[in-house]
């Protein structure tokens, strides 16, 4: 086994898996876990008749699991508790808004960070609100981080919690703010959908938006295979729904993603078979095929492979993320405190 | 990774891959009788930080399907250390199975005494002291309960004898059974011994655990007994994984704290640590 698109194959196909042996399965399941893939790996194969040491360790992916999103909707809650008489929207992003909303991109999702977006008004209120009532507090105290997040990020410095010892994320938009495209942070808010509780999650559009721009304008590609297969996921649940397709494409444009938008969704169906539209996805590109090498980069240990590739792709991430001027700076301040 | 080894302990199977032979050739020997596994529960990796660390001053980087952001390598010459510590990093971050106690446990007639407390309180030295004298050594560092029969499963790794407590079993037993004694780890000196045949024979065969005791070192002989809520509390922070199995795990440790007897026990040398060991184990069984 010499790269990843065993796991893919996997999701895609889950009954496929009957035909793996034991080794098959062990490659399987390490690069499952590398790849943070096993709680939906487990719950897609979840009632085939397997082998029983695969049958234990697919449970066991499961409980582990559930338990992050036991804990992901538990943070979340605190959030509420802390920020809830601001009257500001507290809009959940990432893998805790889809187990908040139920979606199947939350089934079996690995949930680290909380991560929300409020309004960037809001900012200075919320972070009082976390740090004074809520109990959360800065993780570095750096004076360069803290300037740099401030100035340049699209969030906050990490905040973490004192006693549970879990990190918070704060946005006020979904791409830095040295990037080359920008978002409209107050679309995103606008569009943004209340939940019972008075938390809100992205409306299903820019969530696939965030998604797509967390993973080619912002990120090296790390965790690569995740986020497309939430791309997948949301793409399901939503393309059936009358005006979709036409309103994903409004809104990539107006984010200025249309281009990330259109390659999520190709290396999607690529990988994962998603349900697309040809207007949105647009044609393939050569550069596609150099993504899906490096999405591929895993051996059956659960090891990174094609080392130059991945380097490549991470100078890029930086390139992408500031101008080259800021960068060099960046890059030199970094190097002298190292 | 260039070399593998794959072995079962208690109810566990590791595969552990190696840019290194040595490692786990002296893994290999130790471990020899151990069962294979066909599909591992958690892989381990030993691997150089850059290609040249391999030859050049060679250090070994810790990883797996588990693994810490920030840890630092060690000497090659701790290789064996640094698998042992890979799988438990791997037990620790990734068991979701069996409620995992950081605890000592041995087993006489068919039920388990448990011994936990803090890291020098002569947990993992009594229970391989009791493992060569009549009882069989379920596992000197780990214990795991399941959460839904409430057993006691066994997971006999290499003993990791700390410092003075070396000098206890060398000479006491076969020779074969030690590892290569490591000098300055960040633990002070160790070294690996093989549990006995009884304690391999028998590792598959969960038992039910009898005797719950907090032992202490360095202070007069005493025995005193706990309240629930305190075992309860000092159990949970002795579990890597209480918190995250949930109820499931709530269940399995109320149900523990409410049947099992418990002690807190202070000794002055582990001689008068066994006796009253026996002497408790004796109380609890009439």
């Amino acid at each position: 086994m010499n790269d990843a698109s065993a796991l893919v194959r996997a999701l895609r196909d889950p009954a496929s898996v009957k035909s793996l042996d034991s080794d098959g399965w062990t490659a399987l399941v390490s690069i499952a876990r590398a790849e943070q893939l096993a709680g939906s790996l487990a719950y897609q194969v979840q009632g085939l008749e397997l082998p029983a040491a695969a049958v234990r360790l697919m449970a066991d992916a499961r409980r582990s699991a559930e338990h992050q999103r036991r804990q992901a909707l538990w943070e979340a809650e605190m959030a509420r508790r802390a920020l809830g008489d601001l009257d500001v929207p507290v809009i959940l992003l990432k893998g805790t808004a889809y187990v908040a909303a139920g979606l199947s991109a939350g089934i079996g999702r690995s949930i680290g960070d909380l991560d929300i977006l409020v309004p960037r008004d809001a900012l200075d209120a919320v972070e009082r609100a976390l740090i004074e009532r809520g109990g959360w507090e800065w993780v570095k105290e750096d004076e360069y981080d803290d300037a740099y997040y401030r100035d340049h990020m699209h969030e906050l410095p990490p905040l973490i919690h004192k006693e549970r010892d879990r990190m918070i994320d704060v946005h006020h938009t979904i791409l830095p703010r040295t990037a080359k495209p920008t978002p409209d942070a107050q679309a995103l808010v606008a569009d943004s959908v209340p939940m019972a509780n008075g938390l809100h999650f992205l409306s299903p559009p820019d969530m696939i938006c965030h998604a797509a721009a967390h993973l080619f304008a912002d990120g090296d590609l790390a965790g690569g295979l995740r986020n497309l297969w939430d791309i997948d996921r949301l793409c399901r649940d939503f393309f059936t729904q009358p005006g979709f397709w036409e309103t994903l494409g409004e809104r990539a444009e107006r984010h200025e993603l249309a281009k990330p938008v259109g390659r999520a969704l190709r290396l999607a169906e690529t990988l994962y078979g998603t349900p697309v539209d040809g207007d949105v996805a647009g044609r393939a590109r050569a550069g596609d095929g150099l993504y899906l090498r490096r999405l591929f980069a895993r051996d059956g240990w659960g090891c990174e492979t094609r080392k130059p590739l991945r380097f490549a792709f991470y100078l890029r991430s930086h390139w992408l993320r500031m101008p080259p001027l800021m960068l060099a700076r960046h890059l030199f301040t970094k190097w002298r405190k190292a | 990774m260039r070399h593998e080894f794959r072995l079962t302990v208690g109810p566990v199977g590791f595969r552990i891959g190696s840019d290194w032979r040595e490692p786990l050739d002296r893994l290999a020997a130790l471990y020899d009788g151990y069962p294979e596994t066909a599909l591992p529960d958690f892989t381990v990796r030993l691997f150089a930080q850059r290609p040249w660390r391999r030859f050049i001053r060679p250090s070994v980087m810790i990883g797996g399907d588990y693994m810490l952001p920030d840890a630092a390598p060690m000497a090659l010459a701790h290789g064996l250390l640094a698998a042992e510590m890979g799988m438990n990093l791997q037990m620790a971050l990734g068991q979701r199975r069996y409620l995992l106690l950081h605890a000592s446990a041995a087993e006489k007639g068919g039920k388990a005494v448990l011994m936990t407390g803090a890291s020098g309180a002569g947990k993992s030295t009594l229970s391989a002291l009791l493992g060569e004298r009549g009882w069989r050594l379920m596992g000197d560092e780990f214990a795991l309960v399941d959460c839904e029969t409430g057993l006691l499963h066994a997971f006999p790794r290499l003993v990791s004898l700390k410092n003075e407590a070396i000098a206890l079993f060398e000479g006491q037993v076969d020779a074969r059974r030690f590892g290569p004694k490591l000098s300055d780890t960040p633990k002070g000196t160790i070294r690996h011994m093989r549990p006995n045949d009884e304690a391999v024979a028998h590792m598959a065969e969960p038992v039910k655990p009898a005797l719950l005791l907090f032992p202490r070192f360095g202070h007069e002989a005493a025995v005193r007994p706990m309240g629930a809520g305190e075992v309860f509390v000092r159990l949970t922070q002795a579990s890597t994984n209480y918190v995250a199995l949930g109820e499931a795990g709530f269940d399995a440790l109320s149900s523990l704290v409410k049947t099992v007897p418990t002690r807190a026990i202070d000794y002055p040398d582990t001689e008068t640590a066994l006796r009253l060991v026996e002497q408790l184990w004796t109380e609890s069984s009439l």
